[in-house]
């Protein structure tokens, strides 16, 4: 790795100091994958500014309007909370679903956002649950939905001087669940080969809404709107699925690469939309 | 089985290294630390074929804190010398070659240069700094392709050695050679079933978690030092002083303490590049290989196409097998097919047999040996169709399998007769064994069997064993410890002795230090350097009778020993009790012993599968697995199921995930530890292991040695599990959840 | 901004410790070159093998993926830390009874983030060791042994309790 200097700024304000002093400053949260795409070469920085002693890059704060994840907290922090794992259940499985424990005591939601991996685990489930992603700069704040901020692999939508800050994810209703489930060859530290991150509402027995996103199926993830809006209105059965998961399919547009061929790709992400929706639908109609 | 009642062997002591590995004192070759230290990084070729038309190392010499660079111009030239490093005559170009490339490099992260710098940082910048100029060359990544007419070529001096003649084409066949045994067309005439199929195993990596790492010392006095993580001290030794033509007794290895090798940690790669670094800057050197340069640039084990055909007749008698192995040597020929085709048919009295073996070139990385080097892919191939005809034939694969196993007397097409063998006990052990008679039930499962046979090595062991005043003794020995040899080591020379394994104090030292002794490799430490500690254990006993004569006023002839007693003659002492008189009746005693064994004995084994197959993704999950194989005798029976275990646990990960995936231009696309995918805690369950005990002859205790032959099974159980789950063979390894999904397509269609 | 050394202030095994390195240099490289804690062993250098396990106020994580500028303030605990005083620890005692080792390089891996499993849940499932450990690799034993050894520590630890 070739010479940085490092900054731990306190404040938002000093982080956009060193901002403005190096914009090839890179930001650091877990460093689960900048230390390795540096230490690969695949990035290069005059200036690492970790990120983890800003207090709103670490705040994990639940109210009614819903969860603030600030980008810098911990996946184990999440699932660490018995009422956020209760009120935020696919959040906390996701959380616990990236890399392996060690990986989870460093990495972040945010972080993993903030990489736009076309594989990245949360973003289909911060997708279909709707996240906001609050966005600063010294100029100011800007929120932006979750399935617009990653824009091509690797690069995400945050302009020169700008930092995402936190994720704002809506308190889940009655009636309603999220899942994500991902393909993986071994079953645990692995990257996706497809994923699919769901949730719906319910209303008495049909679907009132739904949601869908994909993971590795293109070179970003995937928001699948018409999957979701195939459901709303449906009955709440599993026989009402099949559409979406077909839908799901086709919006895929997969690469041949060493994790698989398109062929089988799209395939996944039809059983795989389908499995999610059957467990989200299943668990939702326990959500009383 | 052996009625012989043993005091220590069979027992489960605790290991002599245990508490420093435990605890992190334990020094590996990494944590090797010297005054003075510099690091080394290695640059590699982004080529996988291309002719090196100018390295200039001036930009990385000029950075601050750089204090040597070297290039194979920096070696000795080679010419066309042939060394014998214990693989038969191999041209020293090839060995030198693969070190520092010169000339041509050979396969993507092919060694080309390297720097000795203040830091490992600065190391790694300064090896980017190095402008070599590259001709790119069409490259050949498989043994079919490299075949073909017209295919690149890698080795423009490479003449086919044609059943053991000079064929006179240059071509990526390095030899052709045949096993015939009978007359196969006649063999095939008297089946009523014949199956012939075709298979391809992927280029797999031994795994080992430590990486590849050495540290030298070029001194002042002419002499090399060498600190490193290696199976074979003394190969390290030998391979440097061919390398840097030096003599071996200027060369000096220390092995440290080695993090896994499975045969991976056989071949030199970073020890004569440290010495010329160290040459060069007057200072100890220490290269630690990252984790993608141990992927692209070292072991891995060969990727095979095989055809096999087996015939037999309607009451389950193999007639007749032929096989074709074309292994992937990787960029120097030596691609193991000989031991490939030795372990083919190895299982089975088979009347006519016609084998024939290509050793081929392609680029990809030199490929070195991994446990049961080449077993693994052939009876990957020979025990799925074994299968198949089972099935043909109506006969339950383990009956099959039994009413043509191998025994005393078979002879291998290869040409060896078996003495003593367990391929009989160990399908008799499965048949019986409470996974195979308990049912599998439920949709998309299956059960399968395979049995696998390596043949075992002997070669040279040496030890050395000094008596202490206290009546314990210590140990020395050459084998460097990768399981706990130590300790099967100690068990032994402790047996013999008649004392506690735990007053045995086992130390691996250097090569000025003890005799010459092999590589910790073959299945041969604890049978091998074994016998080595049986025989100074004889030598001390053989000493101190005659210092119990001296004291007794008795003749020498008349002691007796046993059970930890010398008498004679109304006389009794215990060994402890003598050792404590050494200094008064003579001095020390040193027992010496030097072996260089025949009759390895070699060791079969077994493997049951159950496993369940998701038949939309077709991934595989693996409901419970069993390792049954013939040890000889277990010396320590705790160490034994974990080797098999662990060779059930690399099988498992051969069938099923591993390979390297090269795109078309020859670069391994998956060289991390994620996407090489090793099994993880997650993707195995508990192994089960049924050890199974008929005594080699040729062994004071019976040993066979187990470290390999367990590897061998496992893909081709898992093959035959996945038909009975999914109704589809697969015939190309891994065995990987796409693979298995188109499978099943292809089968719904 | 001038090319300097950082020095780090933290605390390892429960004693203060001190160190200058570079922002460049890994926890991992810290503890091993600098403060010569060989214990923790390097296996990928990228997160995947878990051999470089360390506590990091008491959560494992790979130090690999650590720069040693960031263990400012923190508490580190490695290897050499795990056994108190002149004994083993109940995991160190049963993976040496259980032969859960063979060439020992994961082991210290192993034992730390065994280490951090145990100290939060005294009574882990097969199950639950075997996801928590997911990230360390072993290539030679397949596991079995250090599952085992790993239930066999924990019920050490209850007995030690009662």
């Amino acid at each position: 790795m070739k010479w940085f200097d490092y900054v731990a700024p306190r404040s938002l304000g000093e982080a956009f100091q060193h901002l403005a002093s190096h914009p090839g400053a890179r930001f650091l949260a877990g460093g689960t994958d900048l230390l390795v795409q540096m230490r690969a070469g695949r990035k290069e920085t005059d200036l690492v500014i970790d990120l983890k002693h800003i207090p709103e890059l670490m705040e994990l704060r639940d109210s009614p309007e819903g969860l603030t994840l600030g980008a810098a907290v911990p996946c184990c922090a999440i699932y660490g909370d018995s009422g956020i794992s209760r009120a935020y259940p696919a959040l906390a499985e996701v959380a616990n679903l990236i890399g392996g424990t060690q990986i989870q005591s460093r990495a972040s939601i945010g972080g993993n956002l903030a990489n736009a991996a076309p594989s990245a685990d949360s973003i289909p489930l911060l997708i279909a649950l709707g996240a906001v992603c609050r966005i600063a700069s010294a100029a100011g704040e800007r929120t932006m939905p979750a399935e617009e901020f990653c824009t091509a692999p690797g690069v995400n939508a945050l302009r020169s001087g700008e930092l995402l800050v936190s994720l704002h994810i809506p308190k889940p209703g009655p009636r309603s669940a999220a899942q994500y489930l991902r393909f993986i060859p071994r079953n645990e530290m692995d990257i996706a080969v497809a994923g699919a991150g769901v949730s719906l509402v319910l209303d008495n027995g049909t679907i009132r809404s739904a949601r869908v996103a994909l993971s590795s199926v293109a070179p970003t993830p995937l928001f699948v709107k018409a999957a979701g809006d195939a459901l709303a209105g449906r009955p709440a059965a599993k026989e009402s699925l099949g559409t979406a998961a077909e839908l799901a399919r086709e919006a895929a547009r997969p690469i041949t690469d060493m994790r698989g061929t398109p062929d089988y790709r799209r395939h996944l992400c039809a059983v795989l939309t389908r499995r999610a929706l059957e467990a989200a639908l299943a668990k939702a109609k326990e959500n009383n | 089985m052996s009625a012989t009642e043993y005091s220590v062997i069979g027992t489960r002591p605790i290991r002599h290294d245990g508490a420093d590995k435990v605890t992190g004192r334990a020094l590996y070759g990494g944590d090797f630390q010297i005054a003075g230290l510099l690091y080394g990084h290695v640059l590699r070729s982004p080529h996988a074929h291309a002719r090196i038309v100018r390295i200039d190392t001036r930009k990385a010499e000029a950075l601050p804190g750089v204090r040597a660079v070297a290039t194979a111009a920096d070696f000795p030239p080679s010419g066309d010398r042939l060394v014998d490093l214990g693989e038969g005559q191999t041209p020293l170009s090839y060995i030198r070659g693969n070190v520092l490339a010169s000339g041509k490099v050979l396969y993507k992260g092919h060694a080309v240069a390297a720097v000795a710098a203040v830091s490992a940082h600065v190391a790694e910048e300064a090896a980017s700094l190095i402008e070599v100029d590259y001709e790119p060359l069409p490259c050949v990544l498989t043994a079919p392709e490299a075949m073909k007419e017209g295919a690149p070529i890698l080795h423009d001096s490479l003449r086919t050695k044609e059943l053991g003649e000079d064929g006179g084409l240059v071509s990526n066949v390095a030899e052709h050679f045949r096993h015939v045994l009978g007359d196969i067309s006649q063999g095939f005439a008297q089946a009523d079933a014949v199956i012939e199929r075709e298979f391809h195993t992927s280029t797999v990596h031994q795994g080992y978690i430590e990486p590849h790492n050495a540290t030298a010392l070029w001194n002042n006095d002419g002499r090399v030092q060498v600190w490193c993580s290696t199976q074979g001290a003394f190969v390290v030794r030998d391979t440097m002083a061919c390398i840097l033509d030096i003599p071996v007794s200027q060369v000096k290895v220390t092995p440290m303490e080695i993090g896994g090798g499975f045969g991976g940690k056989i071949p030199v790669y970073l020890e004569p590049v440290a010495a010329v670094l160290s040459r060069k800057s007057g200072r100890p050197v220490k290269i630690t290989m990252p984790r993608k340069d141990i992927l692209e640039g070292t072991g891995p084990t060969p990727g095979s196409y095989i055809k096999v055909r087996i015939g037999a007749s309607r009451d389950g008698r193999i007639t007749a097998a032929q096989a074709h192995l074309a292994y992937e040597a990787g960029a120097y020929p030596g691609a193991m097919v000989g031991a490939g085709a030795m372990c083919v048919f190895a299982a089975y009295d088979i009347a006519n047999i016609t084998i024939d073996g290509y050793d081929v070139v392609v680029n990809k990385p030199s490929t070195a040996a991994y446990r049961a080097p080449g077993a693994t892919n052939a009876a990957f191939a020979t025990e799925t169709v074994i299968d198949e005809l089972a099935e043909k034939l109506g006969i339950d694969p383990i009956d099959f399998r039994l009413r043509n196993a191998a025994k005393e007397g078979t002879r291998r097409a290869d040409g060896p007769k078996y003495r003593r063998i367990g391929c009989v006990e160990v399908l008799e052990a499965m048949k019986s064994h409470p996974h195979y008679t308990a049912p599998i039930e439920g949709p998309n499962r299956g059960r399968g069997v395979a049995i696998g046979f390596w043949f075992n090595v002997g070669l040279p062991s040496s030890v050395t064993l000094s008596v202490n005043s206290d009546g314990t003794v210590n140990l020395v020995e050459g084998s460097t410890d990768i399981g706990g040899t130590r300790t099967s080591i100690a068990m032994q020379a402790a047996e013999v002795l008649g004392i506690p394994a735990e007053s045995v104090h086992p130390s691996v030292v250097d090569t000025d230090s003890i005799g010459f002794t092999a590589v910790t490799g073959g299945s041969r430490t604890t049978f091998a350097t074994g016998m080595a500690a049986c025989e100074a254990a004889q030598d001390a006993i053989r000493q101190m009778k005659e210092r119990a004569a001296r004291l007794w006023e008795v003749d020498a002839s008349s002691v007796e020993f046993a059970k930890g007693s010398f008498r004679s003659n109304g006389h009794s002492c215990s060994f402890q009790e003598l050792a404590g008189k050494l200094g008064q009746t003579g001095g020390p005693i040193i027992g010496r012993g030097a072996v260089n064994p025949r009759g390895a004995g070699g060791s079969f084994a077994g493997a049951i599968a159950d496993v369940e197959v998701d038949p939309e993704t077709g991934k595989v999950n693996i409901l419970r697995f069993t390792s049954v194989q013939d040890v000889g005798k277990a010396i320590h029976p705790a160490y034994v199921e974990g080797q098999m275990q662990g060779g059930s646990a690399q099988g498992i990960g051969w069938g099923l995930n591993e390979e390297y995936y090269m795109s078309a231009a020859g670069a391994m696309m998956n060289s991390s530890l994620l996407d090489y995918r090793m099994p993880t805690t997650l993707d195995l369950p508990m192994i089960d292991t049924c050890i199974v005990e008929v005594p080699n002859p040729s062994h004071p205790f019976g040993v066979r040695g187990v470290g390999e032959a367990n590897i061998v099974p496992p893909p081709a159980a898992l093959a035959n599990a996945i038909y009975r789950a999914a109704g589809v063979r697969l015939r190309r390894l891994p065995m990987k959840p796409s693979a298995v999904a188109e499978a099943i397509w292809s089968k719904n269609l | 901004m001038p090319m300097a050394k950082v020095h780090v202030q933290t605390t390892i095994n429960g004693e203060a410790a001190d160190f200058l390195c570079e922002p460049r240099q890994s926890l991992l490289e810290c503890l091993r070159d600098i403060l010569t804690l060989t214990g923790t062993k390097e296996g990928c250098n990228d997160g995947n093998c878990g051999a470089c396990t360390v506590l990091l106020d008491g959560r494992a994580v790979t130090s690999c993926l650590v720069l040693g500028v960031e263990a400012e303030g923190r508490s580190i605990t490695t290897i050499e830390g795990i056994a108190g005083g002149s004994g083993l620890h109940p995991l160190q005692q049963a993976f040496l009874e259980d032969a859960a080792l063979q060439c020992g390089i994961c082991t210290p891996g192993f034992i730390v983030a065994a280490k951090a499993l145990l100290d939060q849940e005294p009574h882990p499932t097969e199950e639950r060791i075997r996801r928590y450990l997911a990230n360390n690799l072993c290539r030679c034993t397949g596991y079995d042994k250090i599952i085992r050894a790993i239930q066999h520590a924990a019920s050490q630890m209850e007995e030690a309790k009662a």
